[in-house]
């Protein structure tokens, strides 16, 4: 696209989240148009991780690991004061309730006049509340929107019927290893690898579904980093097929709709 | 919630953690804030797994762009200004391995050895100090011109060092 080179620059500050003010705005407004600063910019970021990804130092303390699982157990399990809570406050809200009618008998007339002189304005105090009702409504079912997107993608991760399968090698040591997790009412899959061996030139991996009935599916072509770690997120797959296995092979580097015999890892659900 | 679901998000704890926890530490200088932030990373993984997306990138380097910019908002004591499903990372390799690392860090070194003083410490000052060019441009007393050259040549220099090598 013509006159994109004028934003070169601020593209990298962009990457970095260092670009202000109406620099800033102005290449947004160029990026919502032109696909390839949009991909210039994800390289910088990639450049940028560099960076981050070689910053060397120590490990993390021990009690890190317990701290977070402990908050997502923590964050998954319900409240069991919530109902409780919500007990105590109702009934606290009907003795405010006989208060408030007490409170009216003993006024009697006084409070008729008050609400008919201020009748207006509370009329247009609950035009406007109406208003905000309705937005609230809105943000809450957007809301629900997106917390059930985030249920059905974590899925693989949260849930007690998530199918876990581990994969080991065939025959030679030092084992590779890899763990499916695979949820298929969610078709949700997240695979981790590890210690797998080096690929020839132009090779993948590819993990393949095998289903109950029908040919293996293709769940996603990988190659090992040179410590041999891959890892795969929700790869495409169909919906709702039952897998009796899952099992890996070797192909060519754009994958296959087929596997390429032999297989060279399997495991069927633990 | 049965420990066995923990499982995945430990999985990848293990795998990722050191790379997390290295890059808050570099940009903090505390432990104890580098530990938090580490807690939020992997929480936000948790809480939102689909805001990685597999098919621009290794999970290592969105993780290590997550962190830095989760580390920055920390430091200069602001409101998270961009979200995690924002962040979209392409071509950097996963470096999951202590060795893979090692190995990558030397590169970035050398690379960063081979830059002149004034554009590695302008590259060094926006990304881990999250410095805009203008707050560079007034500590080193050169245009703002200059800084922002320098920083892109500096990004794209590391994109060539590491070009097909990954």
């Amino acid at each position: 696209m013509a006159g994109h080179e004028q934003f070169a620059e601020d593209l990298a500050l962009y990457a970095l989240n260092t670009l202000e003010g109406e620099d800033r705005a102005n290449l947004e407004k160029h990026l919502a148009t032109c696909s390839a600063c949009r991909l210039e910019l994800e390289q910088l970021r990639g450049d940028g991780a560099l960076l981050a990804l070689s910053t060397l130092g120590p490990r993390p303390p021990q009690r890190a690991r317990q701290r977070l699982l402990d908050a997502v157990a923590k964050e998954a399990a319900p409240s069991p004061n919530l109902s409780q809570k919500a007990r105590k406050d109702g009934a606290s809200s009907v003795r405010e309730g006989g208060a408030r009618r007490s409170w009216w008998g003993f006024l009697g007339w006084a409070a008729t006049v008050a609400v008919i002189v201020f009748a207006a304005s509370l009329w247009k105090e609950n035009a406007a509340l109406k208003q905000r009702l309705a937005s609230a409504s809105e943000k809450a079912e957007q809301s629900t929107r997106e917390l059930e997107n985030l249920r059905r993608v974590a899925a693989p991760l949260i849930a007690p019927e998530a199918q876990r399968v581990t994969l080991v090698a065939v025959k030679t040591p030092p084992q590779p290893q890899g763990k499916a997790f695979y949820l298929r009412n969610r078709s949700s899959l997240l695979f981790v690898a590890n210690n797998m061996p080096a690929l020839p030139p132009q090779k993948a991996y590819e993990l393949w579904l095998i289903p109950v009935q029908g040919a293996p599916i293709p769940a996603g072509v990988f190659k090992p980093d040179a410590h041999g770690s891959a890892t795969l997120v929700n790869p495409p797959l169909p919906a709702g097929t039952e897998a009796k296995a899952f099992a890996i092979t070797v192909e060519n580097e754009a994958g296959s709709t087929t596997p390429t015999m032999p297989i060279v890892m399997m495991g069927t659900g633990e | 919630m049965k420990s066995g679901d923990q499982s995945a998000l430990a999985e990848l704890y293990d795998r990722y953690s050191s790379v997390v926890y290295a890059v808050a530490l570099r940009v903090l200088g505390d432990t104890g804030a580098a530990e938090d932030v580490l807690q939020e990373v992997f929480l936000q993984l948790w809480r939102n797994p689909g805001a990685f997306d597999a098919a621009r990138g290794s999970l290592g380097a969105w993780l290590a762009v997550v962190t830095r910019n989760r580390a920055i908002d920390a430091l200069r004591r602001r409101r998270p200004e961009t979200d995690i499903e924002d962040v979209v990372v392409s071509v950097a390799p996963d470096l999951a391995g202590n060795a893979d690392r090692s190995r990558a860090a030397e590169k970035v070194r050398g690379v960063l050895g081979s830059m002149p003083g004034p554009q590695r410490s302008a590259l060094e000052m926006a990304y881990f100090e999250g410095m805009s060019h203008s707050e560079i441009a007034n500590k080193t007393g050169e245009p703002l011109g200059t800084i922002k050259t320098r920083i892109r040549s500096g990004l794209i220099a590391l994109r060539k060092a590491f070009q097909g090598s990954s």
